[in-house]
């Protein structure tokens, strides 16, 4: 049998594409998280929370690029699609990722004076821009439908994710920090834990009425089976997370990362579900992966580039990271 | 509104925007280079301040380039959508390749480049420099590429309506790109040396003396001195690779009406499209041939030979007298403080006080040189293959101009703040002078330098 690149390569960028954005979900989230958190932080506390992100977040954000880029480079006519059907709230992500990107920076060289203005701009930029994902997501779950219900459905989503997000920075400043600051973020993800816990609960229950096709895509046996797996070991995580939260910080900051790890886990579980609820539409109901697609040739050309560079990218990445490995505070001058 | 004019507004306005920032981190990271190398010849600690105040311009400008690339991304999809479905086999793997080659090359090693000084080794921080300053060179080899690419199109053939690659060489190097990507690269280098130019000279007039000054304004205005002449040489030739290729854009930048030999060379005029004539011209006969065939009785093209497919005249014949002026202003100044800084050790106060606003001549010559390319494809998108009215995506008027107009207000803002904090770093610099310590020591070391400077 010979391998069928035309069926194939459209279907491996669909994979790529989704696991640059889930690479983006949990990296850039912890980023917008503790962008959110900043509501809740002393001054002093502040300049911590970026010093455990500061040398991360373009890297981050890099891979909405990718994700994005490969949207449109895989399939375009998707591309074309999906974002004039969600102008606005595109423009609003970008409006929130500029403001926070630009803060980031000016925060730390402007005049002692002006650094509050910029704190919360980069608060209020990180919270625009999670919204905002998070109102795509659900608009883009229920086959971009902009009516009422879908927008107050969107809402919902949003709020949820900007919710999972704060819990993913809190569990990024338990790992990079300690003392008083990673006890007060013990505490943060035990709250935005649950916010995200009502959040999700609630939009799984509007899932079915506001859209029956996913609904029957999962509540039908035998899929049903091979399914339970994702909502359950979610639920599971989620509680042991949730208990976790009592007994950190550990003596000698044992599992300081867990929580960050655990989420990261949940974040992935749901994704995979999510998936599944679309598969095989790039566009709900519209455009299935291969009406999308470029010409093959085309796909060729970027995979071999991605098959060589990736892996690369990965390595470098980790590098990266553990350069600027250790706590956050770490106020060693050499 | 009409939604494509709309749209064309918002995507110029950001990409005018975006390309202000590149053009500086394109260039700056080599400057930043040597001065990393220049310190590690010479251990003298001045580099190294020279280094950590530039290193924080890098470090803006990037983040500035950053987000408002990401909005650009966006809005090939948002507002142009007929762009990628009609090319999107030919764009699509050129920006691939940029995200994957440069993209995150830059951005992993930015964080070691900014905070890493005291957390790797020298070496590994001098590599993280060579590869922050290379990745941002790739990233501009791959979007020249692809401009180019839509300038002269090459290597590629049309099914069924849709773009398809044919020979990835000649797309990559299509005619006008080894031209494009000098022009732009110079044009970088420019902009960074008078930016390093003009913030030494401010730093110069506040009575600042000190060492890293003297070798960020001498390095600021040989770079400059140096590379001037080749750009205009450069420009020269990417003007006839334009008559080749391109030579409806030829017409319009010189504002000729009717092909024919004896083209005068017009210096200053009033281009009336409906009119099709010049009012108020100002011109040096046979010029314009004497400039473009080498002769008097050369044959320049004229607008006569285009009708209805040549882009507007007035921006792109004005465009290319502001760029052209603003490269034979950077000449004299460039060698005057060139030849001061060279004999007299010293900067005459006049000339000083000049130099500081032309720290953003390389913005106003870049801007204007893109402006004459880019609206001097129109009305094509894509030259012979996709028009710009073609392209545009179903978005209502009014949502484009509202998004238009809250862009347009952020840049403004945004713009008032870079350069207020370039100000107030190059002043901050002049006020420690040589006693400032070196962040990295007294930062902490993995963190953006923590408290407000």
């Amino acid at each position: 049998m010979s391998f069928d690149w035309p069926t194939a390569l459209p279907l491996i960028f669909a994979g790529l594409m989704g696991l640059a954005i889930l690479i983006y979900v949990i990296l850039d989230g912890f980023d917008l998280g503790i962008g959110i958190l900043f509501a809740a932080a002393e001054d002093a506390e502040q300049d911590t929370m970026i010093a455990a992100i500061g040398p991360f977040w373009d890297a981050n954000e890099t891979w909405l690029v990718l994700a994005v880029g490969l949207l449109l480079v895989a399939f375009p006519l998707a591309h074309g699609v999906i974002l004039t059907a969600l102008y606005i709230p595109v423009f609003v992500l970008l409006l929130g990722l500029i403001l926070r990107g630009v803060a980031f920076d000016f925060r730390a060289k402007v005049p002692a004076g002006r650094k509050h203005r910029w704190n919360r701009i980069f608060f209020l930029g990180s919270l625009i821009a999670s919204l905002a994902q998070g109102y795509m997501l659900g608009v883009y779950v229920l086959g971009l439908d902009v009516g009422l219900g879908g927008m107050a459905f969107g809402v919902l989503v949003a709020f949820c994710l900007a919710a999972a997000y704060a819990a993913m920075g809190a569990a990024w400043v338990i790992y990079k920090t300690e003392g008083e600051l990673q006890k007060k973020a013990v505490r943060w993800l035990r709250t935005t834990l649950v916010l995200t816990a009502l959040g999700m609960a609630a939009v799984s229950l509007a899932t079915p009425f506001a859209s029956p096709r996913i609904f029957d895509k999962w509540f039908v046996w035998p899929e049903m089976l091979y399914l339970s797996p994702l909502p359950i070991l979610s639920a599971l995580l989620f509680l042991w997370l949730w208990r976790q939260t009592f007994h950190l910080p550990k003596p000698d900051d044992r599992h300081s990362l867990t929580p960050f790890l655990t989420l990261a886990a949940i974040f992935a579980l749901g994704f995979a579900g999510l998936a599944w609820s679309f598969y095989p539409f790039v566009v709900p109901d519209r455009l299935t992966i291969w009406q999308a697609a470029s010409a093959p040739e085309s796909l060729a050309i970027i995979l071999a580039g991605t098959v060589v560079v990736l892996p690369i990218i990965i390595f470098y990445s980790f590098y990266a990271y553990r350069v600027f490995g250790g706590k956050a505070t770490d106020l060693t001058y050499d | 509104m009409d939604p494509l004019i709309l749209s064309r507004i918002q995507f110029g306005a950001n990409i005018s925007f975006h390309i202000l920032f590149p053009t500086i981190t394109i260039a700056l990271g080599w400057v930043l280079l040597f001065f990393k190398l220049r310190y590690n010849a010479t251990n003298d600690s001045a580099w190294m301040r020279a280094y950590f105040t530039w290193v924080k311009v890098f470090a803006l400008s990037f983040a500035m380039g950053v987000v408002s690339g990401v909005t650009m991304s966006f809005q090939f999809g948002t507002n142009w959508p007929g762009y990628m479905e009609k090319v999107g086999n030919i764009a699509g793997p050129l920006l691939a390749y940029e995200i994957l080659t440069a993209f995150f090359l830059e951005a992993a090693f930015l964080g070691i480049m900014l905070f890493g000084f005291r957390r790797v080794s020298n070496r590994i921080h001098t590599l993280a420099t060579v590869l922050v300053a290379g990745g941002t060179t790739v990233s501009a080899f791959w979007i020249i590429a692809l401009n180019s690419w839509m300038q002269t199109p090459a290597g590629f053939e049309m099914r069924d309506g849709v773009a398809h690659a044919v020979d990835w060489w000649a797309i990559i190097f299509n005619p006008s790109m080894p031209y494009r990507l000098t022009h732009m690269l110079l044009a970088s280098g420019l902009t960074v040396s008078f930016l390093i130019a003009g913030l030494s000279a401010l730093r110069y007039l506040t009575g600042d003396r000190s060492e890293s000054m003297w070798k960020a304004l001498r390095t600021g205005v040989f770079t400059a001195a140096i590379l001037i002449p080749i750009q205009i040489f450069a420009g020269d030739q990417h003007g006839l690779n334009t008559l080749e290729h391109q030579p409806q854009k030829i017409a319009a930048m010189e504002a000729n009406w009717n092909t024919g030999p004896n083209v005068p060379l017009v210096l200053f005029a009033l281009p009336d499209e409906a009119a099709k004539e010049n009012k108020f011209e100002i011109a040096i006969p046979d010029g314009a041939s004497l400039v473009l065939r080498h002769s008097t009785s050369g044959v320049v093209p004229g607008l006569n030979d285009y009708p209805g497919n040549h882009p507007p005249v007035f921006p792109v014949f004005w465009g290319f007298r502001v760029m052209v002026g603003t490269g034979i202003l950077m000449l004299l100044v460039s060698w005057s403080a060139a030849f001061f800084l060279k004999r007299r050790h010293s900067l005459p106060k006049p000339l000083a006080m000049l130099m500081v606003p032309m720290a953003l001549s390389g913005w106003l010559a870049t801007l204007a040189g893109w402006y004459t390319t880019e609206i001097g494809r129109q009305p094509w998108l894509v030259t012979g293959v996709l028009k710009t009215g073609d392209a545009v995506g179903p978005v209502a008027g009014s949502h484009v101009a509202l998004t238009l107009a809250t862009y347009l207000v952020l840049y403004v803002l945004l713009l008032i703040a870079y350069l207020g904090v370039l100000v107030h770093l190059a002043l901050k610099a002049a006020k420690d002078g040589d006693s400032s310590p070196l962040p990295g020591v007294m930062n902490a070391a993995m963190s953006q330098p923590a408290a407000g400077e």
